[in-house]
Formats: structure tokens, C-alpha cells, sequence
């Protein structure tokens, strides 16, 4: 049996899993000091569905803190950075496209050193030891302790980086070290990017693993507890305390894959309804799309492994008005949807008051909407699925009608049917989809990497890079038995002879079990 | 007018939208001409007419692989020593920086260099556009040759070609650039103040800026669209401009030949009508039709942009789905001779349709 956990900036969720089934679940507020909203959560579901900790095989986490917290600058360290690669990049020094309240918050000290490597494997320059040295020296003399190392095309030979963290570990033996070729993709900016804002997460990292692990100290959990990462696979809590930065943006992948175990369909839209915005994303074989284009975070630019996802001002709190046409959202009267919205008493129209004025939802006092003309219901009622249409065509990838599942808590403004959907798939549970996605998550692996076809031919060089993300799932703690490649991305370097072709690969198996 | 760190944003989002498609994408270029403004100071920008005619004129551009360059980036240094070994090759210094490429990510090189260099920038450029060859450009059309050229890397490796046409300079130069590391910076087409007053295109680089703070204004009055095509009607070159089709991408197909990004995109319109637009690329977006006929032809522009937004979408960008517009420019009389066409007309990407200036399209 599986627990899932959400922490979200509001609520904390948890889930109790059996196979295929839902034993219990609770939405409850989250604390400030995550542990004890967790234990509450925990309790309730342990308590309502009778299961003993003794039968709880894994508890999977899900948070938004590190995103949070990074995004806010709050409680990050400095970084010292270290980047091989001289003499190219010399003028892209690091963090030059920060805003400056986080580079303020978070730069300690930058060196440029030589080395790195060209795309086809050739040095740049020798790696300069002596200058790491010194720049581990200037590090330790600033007292800095979070350390990021990038160098050129480290994806395809990452020794330098190693090199470099030997020499700084050697003068810094406490330090928390981040090498870009173990969290980021193609592109030096952002990969490095990456690497800063994990060593700026460091200290926190421990802090809030600790908590998860009191709470379930507390609770006398025995099982192993895993994070899930942005692309909705799964981390051990040492790796979690090692990379926070992969559970950036975890939360709409765990919502959609919590989405496709609740209603039993693989590929799919699935709409997320929120109180203020609906996130739209597409499943395919149960995997969300990624996302093509960079995503800033905190107006830092990374290459993350995001889903692809439309954010619309639709939600429970959008504001219905009428001025010759109805309109509905994008604003929204958030959480205070209780005190603003005509059926708390409000005086704001809102979504909410038009689905429960239809008798589509029964929350708030009905009789406070009981006047409304019903012409009027009608028209912002489809005005309200007008827009989620709009949406869900923006999003499709071609255009064959596909399912629409529907999760989150404005699930209910969707009465009818919607346009360029073969059907409207309303699960169980969708309140609590993310919690789900976080219980029934896999392990994976991933590698990026540059090879030349022309020298290995193409089938050899896949099936070789096949082998590595299989190998880095099952060192993440993926049963081997279940691994499978999830993802092949090919993209062949225009103006590169030889063939040259960027290769990317995942690879994802189920928990493996001791 | 001097390009400050502030103004870099609609040059950046200006470039992108001249280079139709193609010409890399500006958001390193950005990087490092900021970081040279930081450093040295905002360049100032000059009329070509207000160059004197014996004075000397360089172009500097970046050549290589995107993949590389978005891990190495762009040298400054680099692009600073390839002038500076032409300049001491023809035995004059250079009055200011010229651009040669103003679509994509080779608008910013010059504003970075010439910062760097505490020289002028020349406010025109060989192209007004982007194109994916180095003798696309009117200073080749209309005589300027394309060597003496400089290729130079980071380490400070340098390499001077002499080269029989422009065609043969660019072969060679793409062979070295492979074992130079793929992300060079290559000054050519060295000229006098003179000879850039007779070829190159005048006004395209304050053109980027106000096509991009165009886009910017109009954000904010929620109109973005009709501002670029109100700033375009008044100028001299692309006053002939429409919205030739808004849609959604319906289906896109694509393939990596010789090098070239080659492909073609369908849209549907949104206003309910059967109509469809069908548009091809190679690098840069070619040739647009809707229902089969043709509404734009290279050189003149095919932009495709959000349609919200009016964010400028490279062709690497496109995606099913998308709600874009497509626009269509003319460009300046001295791209449309037949000279210059016949460089980087229609046949010059292999089309074998006759160009037909845009205004007669609509």
C-alpha cells in the first residue's frame, strides 16, 4: 500500500492506495512548519481506512516548497559558482540574466576557469587546477558552503566537473556541491542556472527532508518515503536532500498522472480547475507532454523537464460580467470566494454562482442565486464552457477528438458537453488528484546527450544511450524487471557533419520493493 | 540615438520578428550585447549617409551551430579580433561597425562589438531581414566581394580567406568553422563608407528597435498587432504590410537536409471559413499561400506571430496548435532587382515560382 502526500502552498493532501483502489483521503491546511500539517494528514487517512503502518510499502511526497521558496528568496544560500570552460563563454558570465533581488539574494562569488569541451568530445583548454584551487580559496575565504560547478558540453564528458569538485572538496570538505551535468539538459545557461539554484537550496533541503521524516517518525512509519520530480517520477530522500531543485513544478504532473490512474484512460486532456486558473495539459500513454520552450522560474531561465501546460483565467472565483456579452475571468475572487461570491453573500458574481444557479453544484446558500434570470445563467454558463473549449483546442496535438478528464475543485462548472472532446470523464477523487499522482509515481531516468550516427550508426548509438537511462532508473531504485523507455527524442544538428544528433532518452520502472 | 541596456529589449524582439522565421534566436545575442553595454557603455548609432566615403566600414557576424552556441556562446573577443586582423590586412581602421544581417540573432553582434569597441554602430544592414547564407546579402549583389574574409574563435585562432566568388568563401568558411569548434565569428565584405552608401539597406537597425517597442506599446493598449502594422505603414521599405491569414496550426511537417531546417505549416482560419494557409521554410519562412495562392514570396517577409501577444515565433517554435497570425511585408526596392533576386530570389532556394512583390498579392 502506498501513501501519497501533497504539499501545497494551502493544503496538504494524503491518499491511502491499495493497487487500484482509493482507501481514503483528506485535504487539511498545510503548516508552517510542513511536519505537523503532514501528521494531521496522515492520521486521518490512516485512521479512516484502518490500515496498520506496518502495511504501508512507500509514502511518496509532493511539494511546492522549494519552488516557493526560491521563487520568494527566502531562506537560500549564497553560491559560490565555478565555470570550466575558458576561454569561450567569457562573455556570458554566470547569473548575467538574473533579476537582481535573486542575484543579490544568492550570489556569493563567480569564477571562470579553463577548460570544457567542445561539442564533438575535443578540449576547449586543459582544465587549469590551479585556477580552481584559487577559486576555491576565494570561495572558502567568503565562508560559502553551497558550491555550483558547470562546465562546456558537460553532458558529454562530465570529468571535468568531477575534477573540479575533488580539487574543492579537498579545501572545502563541508561543502554542498552541485554539478550541473547531474541535474540539467543541453544549454549552458540554463543547465548551470540549475545548478545555482540547487546549491541555493541546500540548507533547506535538509531541513525539510528532516521534517517529512519526523512526521513519519511520529506516526512510526517504517516505509521509505520518495519526492516526486518535475517530470512526475520519483527520488529517494537522499537524492531529494542532494537535487531539491528537480521537484520544481512537480505539482500539474502529479495532477495529470494522478488523472490518468483515477479515470483508467491514457491518452487524454486533462483539465485541472482551479479557484482562479484551469491548467490544461495532454496525456499521452499516460505521460504528460513536455513542454518545448525554456521556463523562467522566479524570472530565471532553466530547461527543466516541465509538462506543457495552458493556464486560463478560468476557476471557481472568475468573475462573471455583463456588459452587452458575458464575460468570465480572467480575474478571480480567490480565496475569498467565501465572502465575495452571491451564494456566501457576497456581492460579486462568480463562476460558482452560475454552476450552482444551474443546479449543477450544491455548495454555498442556493437560495441567494434562486433571482437570477435563467437566460442569463444560460448565456454565462456557455460562456464559462466556451472558454474551457477554447482551451482544450489550443492544447490538442491534432485534430481527432480526445477525452477530457476533468480534476480539481471547479470540476463542477463543467455541465455539458465540450467541443473537440469525445467525452467528459469527470473520476473520483479528482480533488485529490495530485496526491494520487505523487502515490502511483515510478522511478526513472534520464540522459541527454550528443552522438554521431554516422561513426556508430544509428541503432547502435540509441540502444547504447537506451542502456545508460535504463541503467540511471535502475540505480534510482527502479525495479529492473519493469523498466521501460518512455521518451526518445532525436533532434540532428543542423551545420554538424558526421551526423551528429542530440539524443534524448527516459526511462521509467516501478518502485522496487526490499 | 545610442542602443542602452534598456532599449535591448525591443532591438532583441525586433530582430526577431525581421528574421521571419529564422536567423537563431536572439536571446544570447541579448546576453552578450548586454554584457558589453554594462561594461563599456552604450555605442552610438549613425546614418550610413553621415559615414565620409573614404572611411572604412566592417561587418561582423556569428557562424556555427545553434546546439554549440548555446553552449559556448558568443565571443566578443573573438568577433573583435576578426575585425581587427582585417582591418590590419586593408591597412585602414574601421569608422564603425556595420551590421550585415538584421533578423535574428546576428542584429546583436554589432551593437555588442561596437560597445566593446567604443565605435558607432551604422544604423542599416545588407538584408533587413535574415537569410541562411553569407552571399545573401546586397553588399555581394551589387559588388562589394565577400573577401578579404576573417574567421576567428575564442582561442584567438584566426584564419584570412581569399575566395574566387562568395559562394566559395562560404564552402571554406563552414569547413573551418567545424574544426574552429562551430561557433565562429566572421568579419567579410570589408568596404568604404562609399561603397556601404550605394549597397547596404539604410535605417534597419533603429527599424528592429521601434518594431519591437511597436509590439511593447501596443501590449498595452491590447492591440499589439494593429501598432506594428501602424509603425510599419510609415516606414520608407515595409510600408506594403497585412495580416494575410490568422489561424491555427493544423498540421506541420519537418526535416533537418544539408544542414537546413526544411518544412512546411498548415493553418485553419478561426472565423469558421474553410480557408487554409500553407507556408514553407527553409531556416527562414519562403513562400505563403492560402486556398493555393500565393500571398508572399521570398524576399519579401513572412512573420508569424502569437496571436495574442504579437511575440515573434521562430520556426523551431511552431507548434500544432498555436493561434498565430501571419504577416507579410515588402522590403526595400534594392531587394527586389532582378540581381537580387537572382542571389536570393525565389530560385536561390530552389522554387520555382516568378517573385511577385507582395502589394500586388493582396
Amino acid at each position: 500500500m502506498h501513501v501519497g502526500v501533497d504539499v501545497g502552498g494551502t493544503n496538504t493532501d494524503a491518499v491511502i492506495i491499495d493497487g487500484d483502489s482509493v482507501l481514503a483521503w483528506i485535504k487539511t491546511p498545510t503548516t508552517a512548519d510542513v511536519s505537523s500539517g503532514i501528521v494531521t494528514a496522515l492520521s486521518a487517512v490512516l485512521s479512516d481506512s484502518k490500515v496498520s503502518t506496518d502495511a504501508i510499502t512507500g509514502v511518496m511526497i509532493g511539494t511546492t516548497h522549494f519552488t516557493n521558496a526560491f521563487v520568494e528568496g527566502k531562506r537560500l544560500l549564497k553560491v559560490g559558482v565555478l565555470r570550466i570552460g575558458l576561454p569561450a563563454g567569457r562573455d556570458l558570465p554566470p547569473m548575467i540574466d538574473w533579476p537582481a533581488r535573486l542575484k543579490e539574494a544568492v550570489n556569493g562569488h563567480c569564477a571562470m576557469v579553463h577548460g570544457g569541451n567542445e561539442f564533438d568530445g575535443r578540449e576547449i583548454s586543459p582544465l587549469n587546477e590551479k585556477e580552481i584551487l584559487q577559486a576555491a580559496r576565494d570561495m572558502r575565504a567568503k565562508g560559502l558552503k553551497a558550491i555550483a560547478i558547470s562546465s562546456i558540453f558537460s553532458l558529454i564528458n562530465p570529468k571535468m566537473e568531477e575534477r573540479a569538485e575533488e580539487i574543492i572538496r579537498n579545501e572545502l570538505p563541508d561543502a554542498r556541491i552541485t554539478l550541473s551535468s547531474s541535474i540539467g539538459r543541453i544549454g549552458l545557461i540554463e543547465r548551470e542556472n540549475a545548478a545555482i539554484m540547487n546549491a541555493s537550496l541546500a540548507d533547506l533541503s535538509v531541513q525539510v527532508v528532516s521534517s517529512f521524516r519526523q512526521a513519519l517518525r511520529t506516526l512510526d512509519i517504517k516505509a521509505p518515503f520518495y519526492v516526486s520530480q518535475n517530470d512526475g517520477t520519483l527520488m529517494s530522500a537522499d537524492f531529494v536532500e542532494r537535487y531539491p531543485v528537480l521537484t520544481f513544478a512537480s505539482g500539474p504532473t502529479n495532477s495529470m498522472r494522478g488523472a490518468a490512474f483515477l479515470s483508467g484512460v491514457k491518452t487524454a486532456l486533462v483539465a485541472d480547475i482551479g479557484g482562479t486558473t484551469t491548467d490544461i495539459g495532454m496525456l499521452s500513454g499516460g505521460i504528460p507532454r513536455e513542454s518545448s520552450v525554456t521556463v523562467d522560474i522566479g524570472g530565471v531561465r532553466t530547461n527543466f523537464r516541465m509538462p506543457d501546460i495552458l493556464a486560463i483565467g478560468l476557476g471557481g472565483g472568475s468573475i462573471v460580467r455583463e456588459d452587452g456579452d458575458i464575460t468570465v475571468g480572467p480575474d478571480s475572487v480567490g480565496f475569498r470566494l467565501t465572502e465575495e461570491s452571491l451564494i456566501f453573500g457576497g456581492k460579486t458574481a462568480t463562476a460558482s454562482d452560475i454552476a450552482v444557479a444551474a443546479g449543477h453544484a450544491d455548495f454555498g446558500d442556493a437560495s441567494l442565486v434562486a433571482s437570477l434570470d435563467s437566460a442569463y445563467v444560460r448565456r454565462a454558463s456557455d460562456a464559462i464552457h466556451t472558454k474551457l473549449e477554447e482551451g482544450v483546442d489550443r492544447m490538442k496535438t491534432s485534430a481527432e477528438p480526445v477525452p477530457l478528464i476533468l480534476v480539481g475543485g471547479g470540476a463542477v462548472l463543467i455541465s455539458q458537453d465540450i467541443a473537440g472532446a469525445s467525452q467528459v470523464i469527470r473520476p473520483d477523487y479528482s480533488s485529490v488528484a495530485n496526491a494520487i499522482g505523487a502515490a502511483i509515481a515510478h522511478i526513472g531516468g534520464e540522459v541527454d546527450k550528443v552522438v554521431a550516427y554516422e561513426e556508430q550508426g544509428r541503432d547502435a548509438a540509441l540502444s547504447g544511450v537506451k542502456a545508460e537511462a535504463v541503467a540511471r532508473a535502475a540505480s534510482a531504485g527502479a525495479d529492473p524487471h519493469t523498466i521501460e523507455i518512455t521518451d526518445v527524442e532525436e533532434i540532428p544538428l543542423s551545420y554538424i557533419p558526421g551526423g551528429a544528433v542530440r539524443v534524448r532518452v527516459r526511462a521509467e520502472g516501478a518502485l522496487l520493493h526490499a | 540615438m545610442k542602443i542602452t541596456v534598456d532599449g535591448l529589449e525591443d532591438l532583441t524582439r525586433g530582430a526577431a520578428f525581421l528574421g521571419t522565421g529564422g536567423g537563431g534566436d536572439p536571446y544570447i545575442g541579448g546576453l552578450i550585447a548586454r554584457h558589453a553595454i554594462e561594461k563599456h557603455g552604450p555605442p552610438e548609432v549613425i546614418d550610413v549617409m553621415d559615414v565620409p566615403d573614404d572611411a572604412w566600414l566592417y561587418i561582423i557576424a556569428g557562424m556555427g551551430a545553434p546546439t554549440v552556441m548555446i553552449e559556448k556562446g558568443l565571443s566578443v573577443e573573438a568577433a573583435s579580433l576578426a575585425v581587427e586582423k582585417l582591418e590590419s590586412h586593408i591597412g585602414h581602421k574601421a569608422h564603425a561597425i556595420l551590421p550585415v544581417e538584421m533578423g535574428g540573432l546576428n542584429s546583436l553582434v554589432p551593437v555588442a562589438l561596437a560597445a566593446m569597441r567604443g565605435l558607432p554602430v551604422v544604423d542599416a544592414d545588407g538584408m533587413g531581414r535574415a537569410f541562411p547564407e553569407i552571399h545573401m546579402v546586397t553588399y555581394h549583389v551589387y559588388g562589394v566581394s565577400t573577401t578579404p574574409m576573417v574567421i576567428a574563435n575564442e582561442h584567438h585562432d584566426f584564419c584570412l580567406i581569399e575566395a574566387a566568388n562568395g559562394k566559395r568563401a562560404e564552402e571554406m568558411g563552414r569547413a573551418l568553422a567545424i574544426q574552429m569548434g562551430l561557433n565562429v565569428m566572421l568579419s567579410a565584405y570589408p568596404m568604404t563608407g562609399a561603397q556601404a552608401k550605394q549597397t547596404a539597406i539604410r535605417g534597419t537597425l533603429s527599424l528592429a528597435c521601434h518594431i519591437g517597442r511597436a509590439i511593447a506599446e501596443g501590449r498595452r493598449t491590447g492591440e499589439p498587432t494593429e501598432a506594428l502594422l501602424a509603425y510599419l505603414r510609415t516606414t520608407p521599405y515595409y510600408n506594403h504590410c497585412a495580416v494575410m491569414f490568422e489561424g491555427k496550426i493544423i498540421d506541420l511537417q519537418r526535416e533537418t537536409t544539408r544542414g537546413f531546417s526544411i518544412g512546411r505549416c498548415t493553418l485553419a482560419a478561426l472565423n469558421g471559413s474553410s480557408s487554409r494557409m500553407e507556408f514553407t521554410f527553409q531556416n527562414e519562412n519562403l513562400l505563403a499561400r492560402v486556398d493555393g495562392k500565393i500571398k508572399a514570396i521570398v524576399p519579401d517577409l513572412i512573420c508569424v506571430v502569437d496571436q495574442d501577444t504579437a511575440e515573434p515565433i521562430t520556426t523551431e517554435a511552431l507548434r500544432y496548435g498555436q493561434r498565430v497570425k501571419v504577416i507579410g511585408t515588402s522590403v526595400a526596392p534594392s531587394m527586389r532587382t532582378p540581381e537580387a533576386l537572382e542571389v536570393f530570389g525565389p530560385k536561390g532556394f530552389g522554387i520555382d515560382e516568378p517573385f511577385r512583390p507582395i502589394e500586388e498579392l493582396f
